[in-house]
């Protein structure tokens, strides 16, 4: 046997280099049981991946019926069901977990030096919660769906719909209970676990994007929580607080609602930051320009993403004062988002760039969440929020951030760090390709939608004025580009774990902690709790980048605790 | 071929919120191709292994710097804050002479009342150059009125009324859309908005079966339901006079001082004994069961003439 | 060397318990925060109903079983300076034993609480004050205040016995070896998430039993 055939073999059970995948077991019982964060971060990965695919073939089906004008392939009824199981599923079962429960629980550990996160039974817990939460999609999914929405806007979710309401609201109630809990593991870890010399202002941007979102994920979720239990309670027990025949207001229900939504989509945005703050300076072989910034812009989206939630609800009936209020703080919390667009392209000047599948993923991120959020300044002005809330520029505003933006870079963390989850090398043309096809997909599905939007097509219709044709025929054939390129790593990864070359610890020579470990890793991530003594992004000697404010000072600023 | 890009302008409002986006869409283009240009330039320039040079970047790329674009920024978004925001103040509301039309939503159509009586469903005529508010609620789950030539949109609400207003200066026919998720019938929910000049809307509506005008109307139900019994006896002991009610304050029994605006009279004949007006005595029964919207609108528009001018609070 | 309370209580992934307390604290804290989020959503909409309907609401609070509402706030206030006192005594390994029966006074108040709360519901069934037909109180506001009532208060209720479970979980264990109690963080942490309810109760106690009381 040559080494070739050795370095691209499959693996058997009782191989030395499998690490984390070995040790601790080879049964299934041995991964159910487990409290590994890595092995953890595995079993999200699979959860998320099935319900990305149903929530993907969901809205395959809507747009099939959106080709023609006339409701014909599918019932109005049938329609309405699509497309809200699409957004419950995708929103709270994709989206919101994606980053941080498997890369944020792969990862975190091991960035700042430590064993394992905090709480690690917690942790397997919270993946329970996710998947008994998912078991209530299947429930609802095979009763026949909800047809509310993934807003479940009262009355009609409360008194109105006839559908299945129940358990879409208790799968998303348990999986939210889930995601605070592992919320509360990554911010304990992160103050508690963090090695010695790891001080915040050395901490990878990555691990800063997970303390933001978890902040986030402590404090939205539970209003949520409160907000579907009480249309719940109303359903069940006939118990009205938004009813308006009781005097009850159906506004009050939206801002509860959407108090938690809008934090939501950061969320969903802030860990795809932070992967893109790893992956570039990688690429480009420079340190993240302006790493200060970086942080505290992480940190303002998600203080100030809390109170722009009324910019949802410009036309519901609440006062001109509270839109003018709204509109006002969507502007603010724009900044920090633009900044983080300069610094990340500002990181490519003078360094040695080049474009790995991970950095193409990466570059797609930056220009469509640049697209995405531009037009979150459209849609913050009232009088144009106005026309297009509801509408079809709206639906392409946010496909733009949540999957021209976080999906890309789920697609970009996913190859980045493939090697050292799975100790194997992914093929690296056939990756470049699908990120190009995504690309191409994406803009072919989503752009006409912005076009259509503003003139006029209305959201959650299946049947429509002919005049909207051609954009719906365009967009359904842009989807269409766009399943093949999210199919196409579905085979080639699984293909690369089989017969993948071998990777090396450190296959991209990036910094991070994390690169310091074998590949795969042993199951307590480090022979010996590492003593860090560098700053982040150090790919290239201080005396070639500017002198701002010196690590020294900031280590003195934040206390210098280990 | 057949397709839609901007909807048509029908009215002077239309055409500055396409001002609005037009502006936005320029720097928006802008933007996004200095960060593409530059992005592929960086890019291309220094793609790994190319001799350009590389080293320590320059001086002036510092701290201020940084700081300069990220004020620069804030300054410029808080510019298309205002630019935008002044826009909407100047036309949230209706001039004090517009002409009411009632909207009722419900699953799944639209009950469009004029004052002088005219009913339509999903349509709404209306003349040009003439300002119209629209009074709108909804019967069982919320919608949304949506008139993209116009560019505006409300949504209507069960138990509160909303308002949009507008005035429209180019005659033709154009969408309506119900805007607001509502239930398998919200994608035919829609109709249509016909702008007439003012000699076309006139033969329109005298064309109408006119029952009688929404004043009219509302006097015969005030008497059916027995309001006349107890509001027009004459030494007004057992109910308070509602003459010149509308638009005026009432001072109620906890010493509080309301406006009786349309929400008050709805509310007063809806759950009476809310806001009990000072010297009376909570007895007035409630009509909620008894009346549909459309029947308590026509009464409030009846009670809105009694103040002799029919305005807006 | 470790004594076997100490293994008993140091987890995986920690080295040392004071580190392991230091991370317990930190995520009960949170957790908490994340808590008063949840009920915070209802006190909202409590606010805006009170605010909206003021007669109804004050009307609907001069329903509500003050005696039982009194008696209940009581019975918590002493719950919690029990297990307060559990927590304190639990530093000292000579009083695991004194610890662990704060422990049993705490939770047996706890299910006095529950009882008493049993006790009003039927109380406030037989009155009909359930929000539907047959309602007995007509003004505007006051099936919301009670749709309030009963859900803040079932909710409180299920957290209350979650902290039962904690506070049994803590007996259990500590009746092997007392000495537990000084080495694990979970007195501490099962005491402040039982402050926390008795906190949340504290605020539904005036928002139900006190309007409409004054007259």
């Amino acid at each position: 046997m040559t080494d070739a055939t050795l370095d691209h073999a499959p693996d058997k059970p009782g191989d030395d280099h499998l690490g984390y995948l070995s040790e601790g077991g080879h049964t299934l019982w041995s991964w159910l049981t487990t409290t590994d964060h890595k092995r953890i971060g595995i079993l999200y990965a699979l959860t998320i991946t099935v319900f990305f695919f149903i929530g993907g073939v969901a809205i395959a089906i809507a747009r099939l019926e959106l080709v023609t004008p006339a409701q014909d392939l599918v019932s109005a009824d049938t329609y309405d069901r699509l497309f809200s199981m699409h957004g419950i599923i995708m929103v709270w079962f994709f989206l919101v977990p994606s980053i941080p429960t498997t890369f944020g629980n792969f990862l975190l550990p091991m960035m700042i030096g430590a064993r394992d996160l905090a709480f690690p039974k917690l942790n397997l817990f919270s993946w329970y919660l996710t998947a008994i939460g998912g078991i209530f999609v299947f429930v609802a999914l095979l009763a026949g769906g909800t047809d509310t929405g993934w807003t479940f806007y009262v009355p009609y979710a409360s008194n109105y719909s006839d559908s299945n309401v129940l358990p879409a609201l208790i799968a998303i109630f348990i999986s939210g209970f889930g995601t605070i809990a592992t919320g509360i593991n990554f911010i304990t870890t992160i103050h508690t676990m963090r090695a010695p010399g790891m001080y915040w202002f050395r901490l990878p941007l990555f691990v800063w994007s997970m303390y933001a979102v978890s902040l986030a994920i402590v404090l939205a979720p539970p209003v949520l929580a409160m907000a579907l239990t009480a249309i719940a309670a109303e359903r069940v027990f006939g118990l009205p607080l938004f009813n308006p025949a009781d005097g009850g207001d159906p506004l009050l229900y939206q801002h509860l609602f959407w108090f938690y939504s809008h934090p939501a989509v950061y969320i969903m945005i802030l860990p795809a930051m932070g992967v893109v703050s790893e992956v570039i300076p990688c690429f480009a072989r420079r340190r993240l320009f302006g790493y200060s910034f970086m942080v505290y812009a992480l940190v303002a989206i998600a203080v100030i993403g809390f109170s722009v939630w009324g910019h949802h609800m410009f036309v519901s009936g609440q006062s001109a004062y509270a839109n003018l209020v709204f509109s006002f703080m969507s502007f603010m919390v724009a900044v920090p988002s633009a900044i983080k667009v300069f610094n990340w392209t500002a990181t490519l000047y003078r360094g040695q760039i080049s474009f790995e599948a991970p950095m193409l993923y990466s570059f797609g991120f930056v220009g469509l969440f640049t697209m995405g959020g531009l037009t979150g300044l459209f849609l913050a002005s009232i009088p144009i929020d106005i026309q297009a809330t509801d509408t079809y520029f709206v639906i392409a505003h946010f496909h733009y951030i949540m999957v021209g933006g976080t999906v890309s870079a789920f697609f970009a963390a996913l190859h980045f760090w493939w090697p050292k989850v799975t100790g194997r090398m992914y093929p690296e043309a056939v990756a470049r390709f699908a990120a190009i096809l995504m690309f191409f997909g994406f803009n072919f599905t989503f752009f006409p939608q912005f076009i259509m939007g503003w003139a006029g097509m209305p959201r959650r219709y299946g049947s429509y004025p002919p005049e909207f044709q051609i954009y719906h025929v365009l967009s359904t054939a842009g989807a269409g580009v766009l399943g093949i390129a999210y199919l196409m790593p579905l085979f080639y990864l699984t293909w690369s774990i089989f017969y993948g070359r071998r990777a090396p610890a450190n296959p991209w020579e990036a910094t991070g902690l994390e690169w310091q470990t074998p590949s795969p890793p042993p199951k307590h991530n480090f022979e010996r709790m590492p003593v860090v003594d560098t700053e982040p992004y150090a790919y290239h000697r201080r005396s070639e980048a500017p002198e701002v404010e010196t690590q020294t000072d900031q280590n003195e600023q934040m206390g210098g605790t280990p | 071929m057949n397709f839609a890009i901007f909807p048509p302008e029908a009215s002077r409002q239309a055409h500055e919120v396409d001002l609005i986006f037009l502006a936005l869409l320029a720097a928006s283009v802008l933007i996004l191709l200095g960060v593409l240009v530059t992005g592929i330039v960086f890019a291309v320039r220094y793609r790994r292994g190319s001799p350009a040079k590389r080293g320590q970047l320059p001086e002036w790329i510092n701290r201020e710097v940084e700081i300069t674009w990220t004020v620069g920024t804030l300054f410029a978004f808080i510019f298309i804050f205002w630019f935008a925001g002044v826009t909407f103040l100047a036309e949230y509301k209706a001039p004090p002479n517009a002409e009411e039309i009632h909207v009722v939503g419900k699953q799944w159509m639209w009950k469009i009342e004029h004052p002088d009586g005219a009913r339509e469903i999903n349509e709404l005529h209306v003349p040009m150059n003439v300002p119209i508010r629209l009074v709108m609620t909804s019967q069982d789950v919320i919608h949304s009125f949506f008139l993209p030539a116009l560019r505006i949109k409300q949504d209507v609400v069960p138990g509160r009324y909303t308002t949009t207003s507008f005035n429209a200066d180019r005659p033709g026919t154009y969408n309506l859309f119900c805007a607001e998720f509502c239930g398998r019938g919200h994608s035919t929910m829609g109709g249509r908005l016909i702008v007439e000049t003012k000699a076309n809307y006139q033969k329109w509506a005298q064309a109408q079966h006119h029952v009688m005008d929404v004043a009219g109307q509302g006097r015969a139900l005030f008497t059916r339901m027995g309001c006349s019994g107890c509001h027009e006896q004459k030494d007004h002991t057992i109910a308070p006079d509602l003459a010149g009610l509308y638009a005026g304050y009432v001072q109620l029994t906890d010493g509080r001082v309301v406006r009786a605006d349309d929400a008050y009279l709805r509310d007063s004949i809806l759950q009476p004994t809310k806001d009990v007006v000072a010297g009376y005595k909570p007895i007035m029964p409630s009509f909620k069961n008894a009346l549909s919207e459309g029947q308590l609108q026509l009464i409030i528009d009846y009670l809105k003439t009694l103040s002799g001018d029919g305005g807006t609070p | 060397m470790t004594t076997s309370a100490e293994d008993r209580a140091l987890r995986e992934p920690w080295d040392d318990l004071e580190r392991q307390r230091q991370a317990a604290l930190t995520g009960i804290w949170f957790f908490s925060a994340s808590e008063l989020l949840f009920f915070g959503g209802l006190f909202v909409a409590y606010a805006v109903n009170f605010y909206l309907w003021p007669h109804g609401s004050m009307e609907a609070g001069g329903h509500t079983g003050l005696a039982y509402g009194l008696s209940n706030t009581v019975v918590l206030l002493l719950s919690s300076a029990a297990v307060a006192v559990a927590a304190a005594s639990a530093r000292w390994p000579a009083l695991g034993r004194f610890s662990r029966a704060c422990v049993w006074v705490t939770m047996i108040l706890g299910v006095a609480f529950l009882t008493i709360k049993g006790l009003e519901y039927r109380h406030d069934i037989e009155e009909r004050l359930i929000p539907g037909p047959g309602f007995p109180i007509e003004a505007r506001g006051a099936q919301l205040f009670f749709a309030f009532y009963w859900t803040s208060t079932a909710l409180h209720a299920v957290h209350l016995t979650v902290g039962l479970g904690l506070l049994l979980r803590l007996a259990i264990v500590g009746a092997r070896d007392p000495q537990w109690y000084s080495k694990t963080p979970a007195v501490n942490v099962t005491a402040l998430y039982w402050g926390f309810v008795d906190v949340v109760w504290t605020i539904l106690f005036v928002l139900i039993y006190l309007p409409g009381r004054a007259t």
